[in-house]
């Protein structure tokens, strides 16, 4: 039996420490620990409300936005604000182009070194390479083009000097893509690395600047003047440009690369899904949302009705005060610090062990997956008809059955699948704007009183790039009172809980395999399979949340 | 102000030799993918790629996303090939011990001669225990590294000046890199930097053989030596006095000042309104937002309320 610790677990956002127990090959125990604590929650205590999106946006800058639209969200429920049409549609196309970006970078950026060699793209022949992404992809390469990639692949091993490739787990038996598919991957990684600049400017149009956009704010957007045919065409074009890369590109290397590892359809599964679901049509919500909200239990394809009083955190493992999972409407959290902390070294071994800054969140007191694939399956039962068909074609072009999605390429695949219906609905969105604009409508914002007679508490709950994101304000007196994210990472990373029972990801490595302890491939797949963001998911809850999760929450 | 000092001169105070600096230059050009026409004066042909450490601390990683939002040089062709960019951890493939083995035998070979950027700050509240990667804090770890380096930039509010968590009231007792571990910097400030600063930045550093000058915090003055005010598209209104007086007015559908709904432009340093954003496409004014001052220190606090008007 050995323990095998990988810390730091890289491409990733944030500081993040995986441990595994390995017995006979396999994954027997798992522990997932987040490392940096930040406090952002408690930084937010007694400023406006309406400069909590600013601030929670710096939760994370790689999935930034998401945390200044739950922000604004949270507030606007506080308020009792309704935002204009424009404002609505303006968020969705700048959240549908946040996906864009995201979703893309992190199959390429974060995730492809897991399954693509580029050690052995070197040995690939560049003419069967070109007919190989002739086959797969709508953009194929010339044989020129990958005797040129591979020369330049060549130059930059026989320097010596790796950069980001050096010491990396290449020829592990694990990684099973021919040398042609390797070299396609390289060329498309470099490619994508390209198309991600572009992405983030269909941001910017709306939302001035990528990373940390500046143009919502509880009310609405900022943007006004520049709600015009010029700013809208230019959304559009790169839109189709977007769509295009997803289409052409990024599906069919998921598909590729996903025909050679079916056996990862079996592994890294888990059984409880939670989507807050996103992408309101009306400000009827979340009944107009585009991808559904619900949850699903025990594996079985059958929605059930989402009941935010049901959302307990956990904090047996943490290092936070506490020991009893506690709703948190009677909960009392606090940092450990000084002795207590015991220099926030990770105690896997002791059966009540603290070992992460993550709290664990419980859903009706069981672990819950989100993000892409939740997401996915949630509105494949809940009548997203785009969303259905997708899925349904992904899984007969691989030939397998739905079960295959409740695994580590499941949840890889569903991230395109989720990417591509909504870039698609973006385009229609984008039309809805037009339509507005000729009507004569350019309203963006919703004015509203602010001062020391406020009070008002508000949720604000979406579903992005990875998951179910929530923020819940309490505001007395104009100031904020009380400030508290439960984000995706923190639902998916979370430790064991007082019962003893696992987080999502610790559940799903349990069973992985792994060919060689001293080169844990294998665990960095599953990992990364959840695209993790650790800066976002350590928080802090203040003993004064009480009525948190009395809030009213449609 | 020291802002002018020749750098040689500056960096010899600190026990760098004139030879190690050329080198250093001579790496600078190369991080960028400058010709090396850009580097008259630099006596030593580069034969390997230089090679740079970038450490994440108490951040986002959206100052490395805003790094890779740049393009001539794209970033790919910066990573790939100009610098041996031989440890960055939401880059690299290596992993855990692999990982941290990379970043020891990178510090011991090319000790004072790699270039160090940071991103993020230190909490430094119970020896900085809430901050670690492979069980090391982020303290012990920018020691070692930042103290072995030939120099470190510091790319963000944070590593610059502390950034979101060092704001009241700073539960981690979170500092700047410098700060915490008591060396100089360059600051490349913002929440995030703009990439094409970090070009711009350097490019003016080769070009005259010594440091850009830079203000009392160690910012470029080329990048963060006028007033966003200053270059304002939007100047001609606050002369005029057209305001916007709240969000959804006329003012604001006409594009007017926002000095009055709490624009921190008047104070703040960097160049937004004459580079803008992702490519020119936008930047916060631009998009009827005030500027919130994130180039400056504490700014979480000191701008804060950021809707409210400072003048």
């Amino acid at each position: 039996m050995a323990r095998v610790v990988v810390d730091p677990i890289p491409r990733i956002e944030g500081h993040l420490r995986i441990e595994v127990e390995v017995e006979n090959g396999k994954v027997k125990d798992a522990w997932s620990s987040g490392t940096l604590f930040r406090g952002l929650e408690i930084i937010l205590q007694g400023r406006d409300p309406r400069d909590a999106h600013l601030i929670t946006q710096r939760s994370c800058g790689v999935c930034t936005l998401v945390h200044s639209m739950a922000s604004v969200r949270a507030v606007e429920d506080a308020l009792k604000i309704k935002i204009p049409p424009n404002a609505r549609i303006v968020r969705n196309l700048t959240h549908a182009a946040q996906n864009m970006h995201d979703h893309p970078v992190h199959f390429y950026q974060l995730c492809a070194l897991d399954w693509v060699d580029v050690v052995s793209a070197l040995s690939a022949d560049p003419a069967k390479t070109s007919d190989l992404s002739g086959a797969v992809s709508g953009r194929p390469g010339t044989k020129k083009y990958y005797e040129g990639l591979k020369g330049k692949l060549k130059a930059f091993v026989d320097s010596g000097q790796l950069g980001p490739f050096a010491n990396a787990y290449w020829g592990h038996p694990a990684y099973k893509l021919p040398p042609e598919a390797n070299l396609m991957a390289v060329g498309h990684y470099l490619d994508n690395l390209r198309q991600q600049v572009h992405a983030a400017q269909m941001t910017a149009i709306w939302g001035a600047k990528n990373p940390h956009l500046q143009g919502h704010l509880p009310g609405g957007v900022t943007v006004t003047e520049q709600l015009n045919a010029d700013f809208i065409a230019k959304y559009l074009f790169m839109l189709k440009e977007q769509v295009k890369f997803i289409e052409e590109v990024y599906i069919p290397d998921l598909l590729a690369v996903a025909s050679f590892y079916k056996d990862w359809a079996k592994i890294g599964g888990n059984k409880n899904f939670l989507a807050y679901g996103d992408f309101p049509q009306s400000d009827v919500e979340p009944d107009s949302f585009y991808f559904p909200r619900g949850v699903l239990m025990n594996g079985e394809l059958k929605l059930a009705k989402f009941d935010a009083g049901k959302i307990t955190e956990d904090v047996t493992r943490a290092w936070y005060e506490g020991d009893k999972p506690l709703h948190p409407s009677v909960g009392e959290t606090k940092p450990l610090s000084g002795d207590k902390l015991k220099g926030a070294v990770p105690d896997t071994q002791s059966k009540d062990g603290k070992y992460t800054w993550l709290k664990a969140p419980r859903y009706d007191g069981q672990p819950m997956e989100v993000g892409p694939l939740a997401q996915c399956l949630v509105s494949y039962v809940g009548g997203n008809k785009e969303i259905k068909d997708t899925v349904d074609a992904v899984l007969k072009k691989l030939e397998v059955g739905p079960e295959a999605l409740f695994s580590t390429l499941g949840r890889i695949a569903a991230r395109g699948i989720k990417c591509l219906v909504n870039a698609k609905a973006a385009e229609k969105w984008t039309m809805d704007l037009v339509e507005n604009i000729k009507k004569g409508d350019t309203k963006t914002f919703t004015p509203y009183k602010l001062d020391e007679t406020v009070n008002g508490q508000g949720a604000g709950l979406n579903d992005v790039a990875r998951g179910s994101l929530g923020h819940w304000v309490n505001i007395e007196k104009g100031k904020i009172k009380n400030y508290q994210q439960v984000v995706p990472s923190t639902w998916n990373l979370g430790p064991a809980d007082a019962k003893g029972v696992k987080g999502p990801i610790e559940n799903a490595l349990i069973g992985t395999p792994v060919a060689d302890p001293k080169k844990p491939l294998e665990v960095l797949r599953t990992v990364h399979s959840f695209d993790p963001c650790i800066a976002c998911a350590v928080h802090v809850i203040d003993p004064q949340t009480n009525e948190v999760y009395k809030f009213r929450v449609s | 102000m020291d802002s002018f000092i020749d750098v040689p001169e500056r960096l010899a105070l600190k026990g760098v030799s004139r030879r190690d600096f050329m080198k250093f230059c001579g790496m600078m050009a190369t991080v960028l993918g400058l010709p090396m026409s850009f580097m008259p004066r630099i006596a030593h042909a580069i034969d390997k790629r230089p090679t740079v450490v970038w450490l994440h601390f108490a951040e986002c990683t959206g100052c490395t996303e805003s790094f890779i939002r740049s393009t001539y040089p794209w970033a790919a062709d910066i990573i790939l090939d100009t610098i041996d960019l031989a440890y960055h951890e939401t880059i690299m493939a290596a992993a855990g011990d692999q990982a941290e083995e990379i970043l020891e035998k990178t510090v011991k070979d090319n000790k004072g001669k790699f270039i160090c950027i940071a991103e993020g700050a230190i909490p430094t509240k119970d020896n900085g225990v809430y901050g670690k990667v492979h069980g090391k804090t982020f303290l012990e770890i920018a020691n070692h590294v930042c103290k072995n380096a030939m120099a470190t930039i510091c790319v963000g509010n944070c590593a610059c000046s502390g950034g979101v968590q060092a704001a009241k009231p700073n539960p981690t007792e979170a500092k700047s890199v410098g700060e915490a571990i008591g060396i100089k910097t360059v600051n490349i400030e913002g929440c995030p930097p703009n990439a094409d600063n970090m070009v711009a930045t350097i490019v003016h550093f080769l070009l005259l053989g010594k440091l850009p000058a830079v203000d009392e915090r160690g910012r470029p003055l080329f990048a963060y030596g006028y007033l966003i005010h200053d270059n304002c598209e939007r100047r001609g209104h606050f002369e005029n006095d057209e305001f916007v007086k709240e969000f959804g007015d006329e003012g604001a559908a006409k594009g007017w000042c926002l000095a009055k709904v709490g624009c921190a432009g008047p104070k703040t340093y960097n160049n937004c309104p004459k580079i803008k954003w992702n490519q020119g496409t936008n930047w916060p004014i631009g998009a009827g937002h005030p500027c919130i001052g994130c180039s400056e220190a504490k700014f979480w606090d000191e701008m804060a309320p950021f809707y409210v008007g400072k003048i």
